[in-house]
């Protein structure tokens, strides 16, 4: 992967089109090549995306106006590239990696590239690594403090094979260009290491000993997901829901509230104001597990939708490769993707201008193939030092037309393991969050190793209990579709009750009030708890005399229920509305 | 906008198609302005030396031998206080029997801002109608369309929200706008009184269709710079989006790009986020906020346009008669202000929320009781409860002729609530029962 060519390939432009910009080459050039184009004096970056004789193709992270035929563009010799050390967390980049709070002025210039990493920033370096051992990419050679997360300093992931670490400095304070370790190869080369490495971020980084399906939970605090479809940690999942369905809701209490070292949010060609929503909150919130702030352990990565379409395509690969940078650390990571879609229709953009032949709706034939290779980045493994480290990925969709036949969630559908299915009758609805019990699956669920860490760290029982309330969600349906057809009093009283039921379980389990100071985010053990509740009341006898008493007396239930879910857990609040509730319940229970 | 002088002039046009012409000449900018046979042009693809020219008026009638000067400048806006009170045409020059105005000239569809410099929406835009205030709360630096079929009344309703909104500038960008409904704004305007705070870029249906591709960019860079260097609140009114888009399509026709769904040029959702990014909250006080209109085929949102102009709008609001009450009410199922979340409930009164939530839900219930009746099944003594309310919550409310204060709103929900129903029944946090539920 180590290039060093001596003199660069020079060219110069011959054709534009929009973003797609022909440059007639007089050297080699390589795919996916990053190359600078000068217009009148600012350098845009541009990538090569097709070779035809001399001539490359590149697209262009940039606005092309005022460029003009003959411009002077010279080609790097590398491809895109993300700066990989510390100082990631807190910072907001764009797609292509540059600190967006670095960049002067108001509004995007053009041409302003900032670094991603400040070299100046003092660290307290500790060796972890001694002389004459032996170490191979990904090895940790030492540690800084990120905030409050140990960041450790790797053997570069380029290097290929093993080293000896030749010499290492003592403990103390240095820049991330300074030389930390000399490291020496089998043939005796020599090999200076900073805290600083680069990596073509199309590429997956892959210094691990093992990668083992996912086996045990993810908690996000949510619900409808942790209780009924739970996300395993290192495994994949997918949102897709039409506008307004509440994706970006959902995926902002994913990143506030989920059980991860590390958060990384991909904004990708969405709107700004939910970008800037995280800038203001997350220097303000809490992480729960740590009391420190959100945003020291978050990145976010903003090419929002009005920012240049090909960088919004580079934005979730260098996502992506900063959660594997962390994960190689032993640390777990959730990445966050809104919107996949976003990052679809940018490679549609491109395919169309270079007249490729379209795939289904307009779409390149490769998409499918593009999409399952990003997931497939993700994942549970165990790094050469026998340490863990996780990316739990999960990515929104946004289907035009909100039909779920379109080809970026069919792709999708086919790789991540987790389906969360917003429905739009929910959200008209305002039960949110908008999952819907019965068209949602987690394939986690499925599996037996899951399946055993769910009964040892919640209870033994606890996999039944969620397959019945799937059950009671699918009868309560049913009822529901027969009530509506046949009318309220032509159909047994049975019918109103497991509708009934059924809605309890909706309006306390599944629906959660995402603004809400204590209903927001429900720790497992709550989780158990309330479950547990509803699940008696379902096996509770009531008595009715007509159905019409059986809507009144549940709403009676479920509103004791909503005060316990707003009140602080086993507080004297929650103890007197569950009180109220044991008895209404017994107003109806049947006597035996 | 007269070319300037020692200007090559070309006059051998190689390729002539309905929108566009190519020509040979060399040192030519991409986007870069021109003139062909007195019609306005712009470059949209170099291949060597050949240049393509789209030309905004249509190619009818242009010889092969026209003349084509080249600007050496992307398409332009001079920008100065004087553009107040003040009526342009697609390419900003007046129609209004005015003089050119004078001022900095700025080239149209600039840079966006950069994320990390945005501040986030706070302020709430008031406009008096519950349907919007209490259930779909606006706030400035915003960007939201109504989703309307042509029948409705959204140029009165828009017209009405902007007088009422108390921005400092209200900029109208009209596109394919009838000469009716142009005259119609204008005469509004005028008889608020707030000429003085208008400035309108109009295409009229009588103007060729691609010029309209300049008026979104030429009503924000107006925009941006009286509320980036005057600081002002700026208000965008964006009408017709629909028929933007539909420009955009012409011109990806007719330069043979392959259409994705529904005619539409593959980069639509680029093209619209562009414009409508546009609004912003800025650090130095100033705002753009956009509403816009987009025009649906028989109320099908499914459409590419309004698809993806949901996917980039921070919601939307529907219009709707309600035959109930026999007026026109802002739909409270599905519309709806991303935003809200950001001022209701802390800007405004705390039981803000919960009365909009359990207003809506309530209103839902009324559906399904409308959904039996009208299938022949008996109601309950909640049924029609719920009829009730959800008719007088469509005319205290809902009706877009409503004109009250917020604190106004929700007490007015509560009484309704307590009208009709019981305290569990609306399963509000006990606090605020406690706190807001009416005693009689």
């Amino acid at each position: 992967m180590i290039m060093n060519n001596t003199k660069k390939t020079t060219g110069k432009v011959s054709g534009i089109i929009a973003n797609l910009v022909i440059v007639r080459a007089d050297g080699p050039v390589a795919q996916n090549e990053i190359c600078y184009i000068n217009r009148d004096g600012i350098d845009l970056m541009a990538e090569v995306i097709k070779i035809i004789g001399n001539q490359a193709y590149t697209q262009v992270f940039e606005s092309t106006r005022g460029l003009r035929i003959g411009s002077p563009v010279v080609f790097e010799g590398h491809l895109l590239e993300a700066t990989l050390g510390p100082g990631i967390l807190s910072s907001v980049y764009d797609g292509l990696m540059h600190d967006l709070h670095e960049m002067t002025g108001v509004f995007l210039k053009p041409g302003e590239y900032t670094r991603a990493l400040d070299p100046e920033k003092i660290w307290d370096f500790k060796p972890l690594a001694k002389v004459g051992d032996q170490v191979l990419a990904a090895d940790w050679l030492g540690e800084v403090m990120e905030n409050s997360i140990p960041h450790r300093i790797m053997v570069p992931f380029v290097f290929e094979g093993k080293y000896t670490v030749k010499s290492i400095v003592a403990a103390g304070s240095y820049k991330i260009n300074d030389t930390i370790a000399i490291l020496t190869d089998s043939n005796g080369k020599d090999f200076p290491v900073t805290m600083v490495q680069y990596w073509p971020v199309k590429k997956a980084i892959k210094a691990y000993k093992d990668k083992p399906r996912p086996f045990k939970l993810f908690q996000t605090g949510v619900r409808t997901m942790d209780t009924l479809n739970p996300m395993a940690e290192g495994g994949t999942g997918f949102i897709p829901g039409p506008f307004g369905s509440g994706k970006t809701v959902l995926q902002h209490a994913l990143s506030r509230q989920a059980e991860a070292d590390v958060v990384i949010v991909a904004a990708c060609g969405e709107r700004a104001n939910e970008v800037v929503e995280l800038f203001v909150e997350f220097p303000e919130l809490e992480d729960p597990k740590t009391g420190r702030k959100l945003i020291e352990r978050t990145t976010i990565i903003a090419n929002t939708s009005n920012m240049p379409v090909a960088a919004r395509e580079a934005s979730v690969y260098t996502a992506m490769t900063i959660a594997e940078y962390y994960r190689s650390m032993g640390l777990k990571i959730l990445l966050l993707a809104d919107s996949t879609s976003r990052w679809a229709q940018a490679l549609r953009e491109m395919s169309n201008r270079m007249e490729e032949l379209p795939g289904p709706d307009a779409f390149p034939m490769d998409l499918p193939a593009i999409i399952s290779n990003f997931y497939s980045r993700a994942g549970y493994v165990y790094l050469n030092n026998n340490q863990t480290g996780s990316i739990t990925f999960i990515g929104t969709v946004s289907p035009a037309g909100g039909n779920l036949k379109e080809p970026v969630t069919e792709s999708t559908k086919k790789v991540a393991r987790a389906f969360y299915a917003l429905s739009q009758q929910r959200a008209d609805s305002k039960r949110y969050p908008a999952i819907d019990p019965i068209d949602s699956y987690s394939k986690y669920l499925e599996y037996p190793e899951v399946q055993e860490s769910l009964r040892t760290s919640i209870s033994d029982d606890w996999v039944d209990k969620v397959m019945l309330v799937k059950n009671i969600m699918i009868r309560g349906r049913e009822a529901s579709e027969q009530i509506n057809i046949l009318g309220d009093d032509s159909v047994p009283l049975d019918y109103h009750l497991a509708f009934w039921k059924s809605e309890v379980i909706d309006a306390i389990i599944l629906q959660q009030d995402a603004f809400d100071k204590i209903d927001f985010n429900t720790p497992i053990v709550r989780q158990k708890y309330m479950l547990d509740k509803v699940i008696d009341i379902y096996e509770t006898d009531f008595e009715f005399d007509s159905f019409e008493e059986v809507n009144p007396f549940f709403k009676r239930i479920i509103n004791q229920l909503k005060q316990m879910n707003y009140s602080e857990f086993q507080s004297e609040q929650f103890k007197r509305f569950e009180n109220e509730l044991y008895k209404i319940i017994e107003e109806r229970k049947v006597k035996k | 906008m007269s070319p300037v002088a020692f200007q090559k002039i070309y006059t051998h046009i190689t390729n002539i198609t309905k929108a566009t012409c190519s020509l040979k000449a060399s040192g030519i900018g991409n986007e870069e302005l021109a003139v062909v046979h007195g019609r306005l042009a712009q470059v949209v693809k170099i291949m060597d030396d050949e240049v393509t020219l789209q030309v905004f008026g249509g190619t009818e009638g242009i010889p092969s031998n026209a003349e084509v000067i080249f600007y050496n400048r992307p398409p332009t806006l001079k920008v100065s206080d004087d553009l107040a009170g003040r009526f342009f045409n697609a390419y900003g020059h007046p129609i209004d029997g005015g003089p050119e105005v004078e001022g900095e000239e700025r080239p149209i569809g600039g840079p966006s801002v950069n994320p990390v410099r945005r501040r986030q929406p706070s302020e709430l835009i008031a406009t008096g109608i519950a349907g919007i205030d209490l259930n779909n709360t606006l706030v400035t630096g915003q960007k939201i369309p109504f989703f309307a079929d042509p029948d409705q009344p959204f140029n009165q309703v828009m017209a009405m929200v902007a007088l009422r909104a108390e921005a400092d500038k209200i900029i109208l960008a009209g596109m394919g706008l009838t000469n009716d409904d142009y005259l119609y704004y204008k005469n509004v305007f005028e008889n608020a009184g707030a000429l003085d705070r208008i400035i309108s870029f109009v295409n009229t249906t009588e103007d060729p269709p691609v010029e309209r591709l300049l008026v979104p960019d030429m009503a924000l860079t107006a925009a941006e710079y009286f509320a980036v260097d005057k600081n002002e609140k700026v208000l965008v009114l964006l009408t017709d989006m629909t028929l933007y888009a539909d420009a955009l399509s012409i011109v990806s026709n007719r330069m043979d790009q392959i259409p994705s769904k529904d005619s539409m040029p593959g980069s639509l959702y680029s093209d619209l986020a562009k414009i409508y990014e546009k609004a912003v909250q800025f650090p130095s006080g100033g705002s753009i906020t956009i509403i816009a209109v987009t025009t649906l085929s028989g109320g099908d949102i499914t459409h590419a346009i309004p698809d993806n102009t949901g996917y980039i709008t921070e919601g939307q609001l529907f219009l709707r008669r309600d035959t109930d009450i026999g007026k026109v009410i802002v739909d409270p199922f599905r519309s709806l202000s991303r935003l809200k979340q950001l001022v209701i409930g802390t800007k405004t009164r705390e039981d803000h929320p919960q009365v909009m939530n359990t207003a809506v839900r309530l209103y839902a219930d009324a559906a399904n009781a409308k959904t039996k009746l009208e299938n022949g099944f008996d109601l309950t003594d909640y049924d029609q409860r719920t009829l009730d309310f959800a008719k007088e919550y469509s005319e205290y409310l809902l009706a877009i002729d409503v004109n009250i204060d917020i604190n106004k709103m929700l007490d007015t929900g509560w009484q309704l609530f307590a009208r009709h129903f019981n305290k569990a029944e609306v399963g509000i946090k006990q606090e605020l029962v406690d706190k807001y539920w009416p005693e009689k």
